[in-house]
């Protein structure tokens, strides 16, 4: 017998003592990353703002911490040249969303599509793989002649950046369903349509998802880029200002808004995404 | 032959060949002939990979036959027919329904209005053991339980031919044996004829009529035993029998030759 056995009566206050320390070195461990964390910003922050104030590197440049945090400070309170923060900020997630929306959409539609008919995959395969070749940035300024400086040109942008990683995903996952799983649903009776939307759609959205992350920042490249060429409005526009009269900070602080603006709704797309797949296994090591 | 009509399967000279990807021309299955009555059970053994599957899916639908015919009932098989039913080897229950959306979702498919299909679904969730699971997920089930709610899921269709293509065989030994009970009890009170497709010998004596064994690939039928053991059969207990080790016995001495041509090709192939 081995010796846990035999000294199993006595055990649970002892297991639980130890059960104790093992959640209090847990709770411990959390707090020094996240002290480290802290420490870690402040030391970039400090070592940056030295730097720039003993003009080790120049000011001018690359400005500070100090004189971005002032900026921002100043573009919340005052407003900027081109109108309140807030207002640049709503035209910039609004031309992304959109923009995210519509290439989501058209991309999931046409991935399942020919993720499902053979037949459009074999004659729209080479054109979708040639339009993917090409950098699609460079769009963004015909983008801009043929919209003009309104939000539809930075739609635009936005929608094609977001169209094909999407498409690609979709079709990936339409194309990858579990072939045991499709047979089984048409022993069981389903048609081909109930195929599509109850077994294809259903195990392409983990694929979909993934792609969805990744979109909504080429989204918010999308309208920033567009809004950098030429706009009159948005957080693109800023930075493009701010460049214009070579105010780095500006340039910094603009980042630093989009930075909190990426996050924040890359949150709610997490968010989302915990809710909707609730049938899939917890994975190990998912709480970062 | 106990059937009123035709043989409840009838496979005729059927052979299938498929196209590897290298282009090459693999015979799975030649000159199949092989009759199911209604309300039979029928093992089918054989050495591994050898195309024993191929003959379920010919069976059920999925493919066709590259010659010869195959019969459900009398008919020509075209298309997936609603008379059949097909537990597989993995896992295919839908991992984002629950254990009772899983079970509704035959007769859903099939037009039949939710509330029926409810009630059906969870009479057969409690004929196998489930019903305090129906709200759960598949992955918050054990492999045995999943492979209850495949069951459930075939049987809630009322199948007149269950098609099993190595079902339990992921599974660990005792769940294996409890599971081949339950699927006795199921199937007796359902008079489908039921084509066992397995590796096992013991597994297959323990639960049909009739044993076939399979020539090496591409496989064609070799010999057919009957099975004469008395039902309700308990898998456990039928083991021990005398009969049974006597029966054992008879057909390993066919299948055992097949095994052994199957493993010579394989170190043929190794070398």
């Amino acid at each position: 017998m081995s010796p846990e056995t035999v000294t199993a009566p006595a055990a649970s206050p002892v297991k639980t003592e130890r059960t104790q320390a093992r959640a209090r070195a847990a709770r411990n461990r959390k707090y020094l990353v996240l002290a480290s964390r802290v420490a870690l910003l402040f030391a970039v922050l400090g070592l940056w703002e030295w730097l720039a104030r003993a003009a080790v590197i120049d000011p001018f440049n690359f400005s500070m911490p100090s004189k971005i945090w002032d900026q921002i400070h100043t573009w919340v309170v005052d407003g900027t040249a081109q109108g309140s923060l807030w207002e640049q900020i709503w035209y910039t997630l609004y031309e992304a969303l959109l923009g995210w929306i519509i290439g989501v959409v058209a991309g999931v539609l046409l991935g399942i599509a020919l993720g499902r008919i053979r037949f459009l995959a074999d004659v729209l395969g080479p054109y979708i793989k040639v339009l993917n070749a090409l950098p699609r940035i460079v769009l963004a300024p015909i983008f801009l002649i043929w919209f003009g400086l309104g939000p539809a040109s930075k739609v635009a942008s936005a929608v094609v950046l977001v169209f094909f990683p999407v498409f690609f995903n979709a079709f990936q996952g339409a194309r990858e369903v579990d072939r045991n799983l499709v047979a089984n649903s048409r022993i069981l009776g389903a048609s081909n349509r109930q195929v599509t939307f109850q077994v294809v759609i259903p195990s392409a959205t983990s694929w979909i998802f993934t792609s969805l992350h990744v979109s909504f920042g080429f989204a918010l490249i999308g309208a920033i880029v567009g809004e950098y060429i030429g706009a009159t409005k948005g957080l693109g526009l800023l930075v493009a200002a701010s460049q214009g009269t070579f105010n780095a900070a500006g340039v910094y602080a603009a980042m630093a808004i989009l930075a909190v603006v990426a996050l924040l709704a890359e949150g709610l797309l997490t968010f989302l995404e915990k809710r909707l797949f609730r049938w899939k296994p917890a994975e190990s090591g998912a709480d970062r | 032959m106990n059937s009123q009509t035709s043989p409840a399967i009838e496979l005729r000279g059927a052979s299938k060949a498929f196209r590897t990807p290298s282009g090459a021309l693999h015979t799975a299955v030649r000159d199949l002939d092989l009759t199911v009555g209604r309300g039979e059970f029928v093992a089918v053994v054989g050495p591994t990979g050898c195309g024993k599957s191929t003959t379920l899916t010919l069976v059920s639908g999925l493919e066709e036959p590259t010659e010869g015919e195959v019969l459900v009932a009398g008919e020509p098989v075209r298309g997936i027919g609603d008379k059949v039913g097909f537990v597989f080897q993995q896992d295919a229950v839908f991992p984002w329904r629950t254990v009772l959306s899983n079970v509704m979702a035959g007769p859903r498919f099939r037009g039949v209005p939710k509330a029926e299909a409810k009630e059906r679904a969870r009479e057969w969730l409690a004929r196998v053991g489930l019903s305090s699971f129906e709200d759960r997920y598949p992955h918050q089930l054990s492999g045995g339980m999943r492979k209850r709610v495949a069951l459930a899921a075939t049987f809630v269709n009322d199948p007149e031919i269950l098609l099993m293509d190595e079902p339990f065989s992921a599974l660990d030994v005792q769940t294996r044996a409890l599971m081949s009970d339950e699927l006795l009890e199921l199937w007796a009170g359902t008079g489908a004829s039921v084509v066992f497709v397995t590796h096992d010998l013991e597994e297959s004596i323990a639960l049909a009529d009739k044993v076939v064994v399979m020539t090496a690939g591409p496989a064609t039928v070799k010999e057919v035993f009957e099975i004469d053991l008395p039902r309700p059969r308990k898998v456990e207990q039928v083991r021990m029998e005398p009969r049974f080790i006597e029966i054992y016995r008879e057909i390993w001495s066919s299948l055992g030759e097949e095994v052994r041509i199957t493993r010579e090709r394989g170190a043929v192939n190794v070398a």
